[in-house]
C-alpha cells in the first residue's frame, strides 16, 4: 500500500483531479438514478462541451509558458463570424472558409504574440484588448445582428457523428465507434508500457508489476467503457475525433519534442532558459499564434452547432478554459501542467454543469458552484504543494 | 551581567542544510561605538546580521543575544526594531515612487487612527533630513535622488525609529568618494549622539578611518576582534593579514596542468550597466584563456566579474557592448545566447536556482535542456536516449539522488551545481566559464567540483572560474585576473598567487 500511496502522492494533482472526475461521475449517476451515464447524455455532454475542452487545452499550453489569454472568446466569436459571413453571404465553399478562419486566427495569435513576446507587453494586457476590440468586430461583422443558416455540409461535417454504422461487428452497436474503441484503448495501454520500460530502467521507483497490470486495466476497461455508452448512442461525434486528435498531437508535442520542452523550460524559468540557449521570445510567440488556431476552430465549432453566428458567441470562454486548466493541475506561475490534466479539468467542469442540469439546479446555482471548485481546486494544490515542500 | 556593553553576542551558530554558516562567533559591542566587521565573502557576515535583526528568528539558531543588558529573543524584524535595532541592506529597501517622508514613515506612519497627518509627517521629516545632513524637500520623489541621497534617506529612516544600534552592510559600495566621506562623517556625527553602528565594509581604508573596534571573521568564525585605540592605529595591512591569515589545507586535488593554445582571446570588452547607461561595468578588459588551463577571476563583489562572463556570453548581461571574442583564431562575438554556444561557450551562473535550474524539472530534463538536439531525431525528443545521458552524468559527477526522475528543487545545494555542471558539460563547450561554482556548498562536495574542473582542463577545455574565495583561486587556477571596478588590476600566476597580493590588486582605485 505504501508504494501506491507514494505513487499516488507523486502526481496527485493529476492522478487526483482524475479520481475526483470519477467520483463526481458516480456521485451523479446515483443522485440522478442513472441519467448521467445513458448513451445520450454522454454524447450530449461531449457535443456541448468539446470546444471548451479544445480550447482548454490552447490553454493549458499558454499557462504553460508562464501567460494568460484572455481574448479566446471574442476570437472564437469573431471567427465564427467571419466563417458566417463568407459562407452565407459571399457563397465561398465551406472547405476554403475554414481555412481561411483558422489562418485568421493564427494571423490574430501572432498579432498578440508579436506585442507580447518581442515588445515585452504583458500578456494580460494584450489579451484584454484584443478580448474589447475582437467582441467590437464580431458586432461589426454581424452588423448588429446574426446570421443563420449555414450551409448543411459544413453543419454535418464538423456536428454530427462519424459513418460506419452497419459492418455488421456489433449487431445494433455503431461498428466504427467500437473500433475506435479498441483502438485507443490498446494505444493507451502501449504509452503505459512504455513509460514503465523508460521509468524502470532510468527512473528508479516504479509502479510494482501487479498494479501496473491493475492500473493499465483500469484505464482500457474506462476507454471501452465511454466508446460502448458512445456505441450505443449515435456513435463518435466528430467533435470528440477532432479532441482525441489534438490531445494525442499536442501531449506528444508538449512531452515528447524540443519545442515542447522549452515551451516548459521558458514557463518554469525564463531566465535559466534564456541562458541555456532556449529563444524563448520564438516559444512564446508561437504558443499565442497556436492557441488563436484553436480559437478559431472553437468559433467555427460553436457557428455550426448553434448554426448562426451571433454577437455573443464565445463569451466567458477563456474563463472556462483558463478554470479546465487550472483545475487540471496548471500552476499560476508556469512551468507546471499537461494538455491531458487540461482536459481531465475541463471534463470535471463539464459533468458537474451536466449533472446540476439533469438535477434541475438553476444555472445561477451552478455558477456559484463552479467557482468553488476552482477555488478549493487550487488550493488544495498551493496546500499541497507547501506540504511537499516542492 | 555586563553593563558596559550594547549588545552581545554569544557563541552564536547557524546551520543550513549541508553548511555550517556561523560556528560559535562572538561580537561585543560598546555603547557609541563603530564597530566594523570584515571578513571575506561568505565569511558570515551577512548571516551575523540577519540573526541579529530577526530575520533569521530566535530559534532557528544556537547562542544568545544580549541587548541592553538583557537577554532578547528576536522572531522577526519587527521585534528587533522596536528595540533599536535597524538594519541598512546593501540593496536599499526604498519605494522609488513614492516621496522622501513616505518613505521615512513607511510602516510607521504619522496617524491618528489610521489617517494620516501630512503636516506631523512633513515636519519630522525634515527635522530628520536636517539631522542627516540631507537638503532635499520631503516631498520629493525618491527616484530622483542619487544613491548617496538615498542612502542618507534611509539612516533618516532609521533616527524616525528611535535607533540605538545601526547596522550598515556595504553602505559605501556604491556611492563614489565624496558621498562616501559624507557618510561615514555622518555616522560619526550619530556616535557622538550615542548611537552605535555595526559597519560591515570591504573598504578596508574606511574601515581603518572610523572604527572603534574590529572583528574579524573567517570560514563563519570569529578570528579575532582588534581594538583601535586611537585613529589610525590600525592599517590596511593588519585587517587584511587577519582576513586571509589562514594555512592552506589541502582541500584541492592534485593536478599538473599542461597548457595547450590559446582559445579564447577577449579584447577591449567594455559593458555599461543596463539602466544606468552611463556607467561602465566592465571597462576596457583584455584576457586569453588557453586550453587546458584553469584561468581565476579574482575581485571583491561588484568587481564586474559575472558581468564581464555574462555578456561574453552571447550579451545575457549589459547595454553598448564593445570589443571583441576570439575562439582560437576566429572572431566570434557572440550576439544571443545560441550564437554562443554553438561557437562553444558555456556560462555557468552563480545563482543556480534563479539563472540555472528548472527546480521544479527533474535532473534529466535539467541535463539535456542546453542541448536537446543531441538526443532528438527531426526535433523529437527520445525519453531514452535522454535518460541514459543523464543517467551517465549521475554516475559519473557522483550527483547523490535516488534516481535522474528526481525533481531538482528537492537536492542539496552542491548536488544541484552537479546538475547544472553536467548540463553545460552535455552541451560540449570548448569554453567554460563557471561563476562561484561552490558557493553555499560543502566542502565535500567542493571538492568534487575541483575535481570536474581539473578533468574538463585535462581534457582540453578552457575552464574561466570566477570566484569570490581566494583559497580556491590560489588552488585551482593557473593564473588569476584580478578585477576591481570594472578594470583589470592585475594577472597573477600560480607560484606568485597569495591573498595579500590579490587583496591589494582586488582593492586598487576603489573609493
Amino acid at each position: 500500500m505504501d508504494v501506491l500511496r507514494t505513487a499516488f502522492r507523486k502526481n496527485i494533482r493529476q492522478s487526483g483531479m482524475l479520481v475526483a472526475l470519477a467520483v463526481i461521475v458516480i456521485l451523479f449517476q446515483v443522485l440522478t438514478e442513472g441519467k448521467t451515464l445513458r448513451p445520450g447524455n454522454v454524447s450530449n455532454v461531449i457535443q456541448q462541451n468539446g470546444y471548451i475542452l479544445i480550447l482548454a487545452i490552447g490553454m493549458m499550453i499558454v499557462i504553460i509558458a508562464g501567460h494568460i489569454d484572455l481574448s479566446i472568446g471574442s476570437i472564437a466569436g469573431f471567427t465564427g463570424a467571419v466563417a458566417a459571413q463568407l459562407m452565407v453571404n459571399r457563397d465561398v465553399p465551406w472547405v476554403l472558409a475554414v481555412l481561411l478562419c483558422l489562418l485568421l486566427g493564427a494571423v490574430i495569435g501572432a498579432w498578440q504574440g508579436f506585442w507580447i513576446a518581442y515588445i515585452g507587453i504583458p500578456s494580460f494586457i494584450v489579451t484584454l484588448a484584443s478580448m474589447l476590440a475582437f467582441r467590437g468586430a464580431t458586432i461589426t461583422t454581424l452588423s448588429g445582428t446574426s446570421i443563420g443558416r449555414l450551409p448543411s455540409e459544413f453543419r454535418q461535417k464538423t456536428t454530427q457523428f462519424l459513418p460506419g454504422d452497419d459492418w455488421g461487428i456489433g449487431g445494433e452497436l455503431h461498428d466504427l465507434t467500437l473500433i475506435i474503441g479498441a483502438v485507443l484503448a490498446l494505444v493507451a495501454v502501449y504509452t503505459q508500457v512504455r513509460d514503465r520500460q523508460v521509468h524502470t530502467k532510468y527512473g528508479g521507483e516504479a509502479l510494482p508489476l501487479p498494479w501496473f497490470v491493475v492500473k493499465c486495466a483500469a484505464i482500457a476497461a474506462a476507454i471501452l467503457a465511454f466508446t460502448w455508452l458512445l456505441a450505443k448512442a449515435s456513435g463518435f461525434p466528430v467533435v470528440l475525433i477532432i479532441l482525441a486528435a489534438l490531445l494525442m498531437a499536442y501531449g506528444f508535442t508538449m512531452q515528447r519534442t524540443i519545442l515542447g520542452r522549452h515551451i516548459y523550460a521558458v514557463g518554469g524559468n525564463a531566465p535559466a532558459a534564456r541562458l541555456s540557449g532556449v529563444k524563448s521570445q520564438r516559444v512564446s510567440f508561437l504558443v499565442f499564434v497556436n492557441m488563436g488556431i484553436l480559437s478559431a476552430l472553437a468559433g467555427l465549432l460553436i457557428t455550426a452547432r448553434l448554426n448562426s453566428a451571433v454577437a455573443t458567441a464565445g463569451t466567458n470562454f477563456e474563463l472556462e478554459a483558463i478554470a479546465a486548466a487550472f483545475i487540471g493541475g496548471a500552476s499560476a506561475s508556469g512551468g507546471v501542467g499537461t494538455v491531458f490534466g487540461a482536459v481531465v479539468g475541463g471534463s470535471v467542469m463539464a459533468v458537474i454543469s451536466n449533472g446540476l442540469s439533469l438535477e434541475g439546479v438553476e444555472v445561477g446555482k451552478q455558477q456559484m458552484i463552479k467557482g468553488a471548485l476552482l477555488l478549493f481546486a487550487v488550493a488544495f494544490d498551493v496546500y499541497n504543494k507547501k506540504k511537499v515542500g516542492a | 551581567m555586563v553593563a558596559d556593553l550594547i549588545l552581545e553576542m554569544r557563541d552564536i551558530t547557524k546551520t543550513f542544510p549541508g553548511v555550517k554558516a556561523l560556528e560559535h562567533v562572538s561580537l561585543e559591542v560598546a555603547p557609541a561605538q563603530v564597530h566594523a566587521i570584515c571578513g571575506e565573502n561568505g565569511a558570515g557576515k551577512s548571516t551575523l546580521i540577519k540573526i541579529l535583526a530577526g530575520i533569521y528568528p530566535h530559534g532557528s539558531y544556537d547562542g544568545e543575544i544580549v541587548y541592553e543588558g538583557t537577554p532578547t529573543a528576536f522572531k522577526d524584524i519587527r521585534a528587533s526594531e522596536s528595540a533599536g535595532i535597524v538594519v541598512i541592506h546593501q540593496e536599499l529597501a526604498l519605494i522609488p515612487q513614492l516621496s522622501i517622508a513616505e518613505n521615512i514613515f513607511l510602516g510607521n506612519e504619522q496617524a491618528t487612527r489610521g489617517v494620516i497627518s501630512w503636516s506631523e509627517t512633513t515636519r519630522h521629516a525634515r527635522e530628520l533630513l536636517q539631522r542627516v545632513g540631507l537638503a532635499e524637500k520631503p516631498d520629493a520623489r525618491v527616484a530622483d535622488l542619487g544613491v548617496g541621497k538615498q542612502q542618507l534617506v534611509e539612516i533618516a529612516k532609521a533616527l524616525s525609529k528611535k535607533v540605538k544600534l545601526l547596522i550598515l552592510d556595504e553602505p559605501t559600495a556604491a556611492l563614489n568618494e565624496e558621498d562616501s566621506q559624507k557618510l561615514l562623517g555622518l555616522i560619526l556625527e550619530l556616535k557622538r549622539g550615542g548611537i552605535a553602528s555595526i559597519l560591515i565594509s570591504h573598504k578596508l581604508n574606511e574601515v581603518a578611518q572610523v572604527a572603534d573596534a574590529i572583528t574579524i571573521l573567517r570560514d563563519g568564525k570569529t578570528i579575532e576582534t582588534i581594538p583601535v585605540p586611537t585613529r589610525g592605529a590600525v592599517d590596511e595591512d593588519r585587517i587584511i593579514r587577519g582576513m586571509v591569515g589562514r594555512q592552506l589545507e589541502h582541500r584541492f586535488p592534485q593536478r599538473t596542468s599542461a597548457p595547450g593554445e590559446v582559445l579564447l582571446t577577449v579584447k577591449n570588452w567594455t559593458v555599461h550597466h543596463p539602466i544606468d547607461q552611463t556607467r561602465k561595468v566592465v571597462d576596457d578588459v583584455s584576457l586569453t584563456v588557453r586550453r587546458g588551463e584553469i584561468v581565476g577571476l579574482a575581485g571583491l563583489m561588484g568587481a564586474g566579474r559575472t558581468e564581464l562572463g555574462m555578456s561574453i556570453f552571447g550579451r545575457s548581461y549589459g547595454t553598448h557592448i564593445s570589443g571583441q571574442v576570439f575562439m582560437g583564431d576566429v572572431e566570434v562575438t557572440p550576439r544571443t545566447v545560441p550564437d554562443a554556444i554553438k561557437a562553444g561557450i558555456a556560462y555557468v551562473s552563480e545563482d543556480r536556482k534563479k539563472y540555472g535550474l528548472h527546480l521544479t524539472e527533474t535532473i534529466t530534463r535539467n541535463v539535456t535542456l542546453a542541448a536537446l538536439d543531441k538526443v532528438s531525431q527531426r526535433t523529437v525528443v527520445s525519453d531514452r536516449e535522454e535518460a541514459v545521458n543523464a543517467e551517465r552524468y549521475r554516475k559519473s559527477m557522483n550527483i547523490k539522488a535516488p534516481s535522474v526522475a528526481s525533481i531538482v528543487g528537492k537536492l542539496s545545494g552542491g548536488n544541484q551545481q552537479k546538475v547544472v555542471l553536467s548540463k553545460w558539460m552535455f552541451a560540449d563547450p570548448d569554453l567554460l566559464i563557471v561563476d562561484e561554482p561552490t558557493r553555499g556548498i560543502d566542502i565535500g562536495a567542493k571538492s568534487e567540483i575541483y575535481s570536474i574542473l581539473n578533468e574538463l582542463a585535462a581534457a582540453g577545455k578552457a575552464v574561466l572560474f570566477i570566484s569570490s574565495e581566494l583559497p580556491e583561486l590560489m588552488g585551482v587556477c593557473d593564473r588569476i585576473y584580478v578585477l576591481s571596478a570594472g578594470r583589470l588590476t592585475g594577472e597573477v600566476g600560480r607560484e606568485q598567487a597569495n591573498e595579500e597580493t590579490l587583496m591589494r590588486y582586488m582593492t586598487m582605485n576603489r573609493g
